[in-house]
């Protein structure tokens, strides 16, 4: 019972930890920022899982019902969802801007160009 | 869940960018399936609208700017694994502490949670409890979230926008344009896409739904008329002037309703005294509330989307030039 009790956990975790894993491993930004949008979407399920009440039902009041899961985490993850999406594009068009400034979005050539215009500078 | 975790696991591996793009959306696909079954409705709406809708789109504008294939090698892949899997089993040893999940007796649900349920039907008198929490409760945090939106889109415009240095973009054809069921159907939707958003807007008291939900369903039917009728076009029905003043417009909205209140010897977005009775004094704060934030959001999204859609040309001339003289 106690696995199934922490499963939901578990999979947050894995989810997150292959978010972190995409952000970490690879040098393109858009794959950067697309590892960073499944972290998020880690933490909103994290989010949803601690507010769900078995034998509940959704947060719209009706005469049948009793038991409803938490709106606190809901109303949340509603509002920062929309929040990540508006911040993702901020990093999309960060993106755009580094590739028309240095041609590509691969991180080590980024670098291997700053590099070099420093030893050209000297 | 399991298909959520196959899903993250082919995203971590696969080259393929176009294709990462599409395993995204169908990642926010399967969350909000999974917060439909958690009881969570109104966030599943959103999710469904944004994550499998706005950002997919967003994404594959940017690859067609940035290149479709990413760079084979990956950094030290193996140290990154090891830092994943530490992290990750030290946060496997932190659930053992978590309640079991769905208890009624877990932290998260023995302090405000019961009482908005309790209470808001009597103090707001509306069956959302989202919605009351979102806009009355907690009117505040939302009030910042839709600032954070406002200021991404200033942020963006910043970057896209205001940067370009030549006016002129030729006219390029559309690339749906061609299609003609395409072309025809869409047609057909657009219009109740629109009054569907508008349903959603002002029926979020009592559904699933609000301004948040309202603004990206609203913003994707203008984003489809730009996918088929093309971007200049777009910008011919849709004055961007107006869509910016909308952004602010909406922010304004929200604040001054706040201040409105304030006048009337509340506090700071306390509704109750917008009217005689406190009822309708809270109905009167959460619609006008929900309207700037639909406002904000669909225009958000809107400007959004054609600032980079319209940078699609720019970008792509000048990296072939750059390469034709390097």
């Amino acid at each position: 019972m106690s696995f199934l009790e922490q499963y939901n956990y578990w999979i947050v975790i894995f989810l997150m930890m292959s978010g972190f894993y995409i952000v970490i491993a690879h040098g393109n930004l858009i794959k950067k920022l697309m590892g960073l949008t499944i972290f998020q979407t880690s933490v909103f399920i994290l989010y949803i899982s601690i507010s769900k009440v078995i034998g509940g039902t959704a947060p719209i009041l009706d005469d049948r019902y009793t038991i409803y899961s938490n709106p606190l985490p809901h109303v949340l993850i509603l509002t920062a969802i929309v929040v990540g999406v508006a911040t993702t594009a901020l990093g999309l068009a960060l993106a755009v801007r580094i590739k028309e400034a240095y041609g590509t979005v691969e991180e080590d050539v980024i670098q291997e160009k700053d590099l070099q215009q420093e030893g050209s500078a000297e | 869940m399991a298909f959520l975790a196959i899903t993250a696991l082919s995203l971590a591996f696969t080259k393929d960018l176009f294709a990462s793009v599409m395993l995204t959306g169908i990642y926010s696909l399967l969350s909000a399936a999974f917060f439909v079954l958690m009881d969570a409705v109104d966030v599943a709406f959103t999710e469904a609208a944004v994550g499998a809708g706005i950002s997919t789109i967003l994404m594959v504008t940017t690859l067609t700017m940035t290149g479709r294939y990413e760079n084979r090698k990956l950094h030290h892949p193996v140290i990154a694994l090891s830092v994943v899997v530490v992290t990750g089993v030290m946060l496997v040893i932190g659930t053992m502490d978590m309640p079991a999940f769905g208890s009624d007796m877990a932290p998260a649900q023995v302090h405000v949670g019961p009482y908005y349920i309790m209470q808001s039907g009597e103090d707001i008198d509306i069956p959302n409890v989202v919605t009351s929490v979102l806009a009355s409760y907690r009117g505040f945090d939302t009030f910042g979230e839709v600032v954070v939106v406002f200021t991404a889109v200033i942020g963006v415009l910043a970057l896209l926008e205001f940067s370009r240095k030549d006016n002129q973009v030729g006219e390029r054809p559309a690339p749906m344009f061609q299609h003609k069921i395409l072309r025809i159907v869409s047609k057909i939707l657009i219009p109740p896409i629109m009054l569907f958003a508008l349903y959603v807007q002002f029926h979020g008291e009592y559904g699933p739904g609000g301004g948040f939900q309202a603004g990206v369903i609203f913003a994707s039917s203008i984003i489809l008329y730009a996918m088929l009728f093309g971007i200049e076009q777009t910008r011919k029905a849709v004055s961007m002037p107006v869509v910016k003043i909308l952004a602010a417009l909406g922010v304004l909205i929200y604040g001054s309703v706040g201040i409105v209140s304030m006048l009337n010897g509340g506090n700071y977005l306390n509704y109750s005294v917008l009217a005689e009775n406190d009822i309708t004094g809270q109905h009167v704060g959460i619609i006008i509330i929900e309207l700037g934030v639909g406002i904000t959001v669909a225009t958000a999204m809107i400007l959004i989307f054609l600032t980079f859609a319209r940078r699609i040309g720019k970008t792509n001339s000048n990296s072939s030039t750059k390469e034709g003289t390097a």
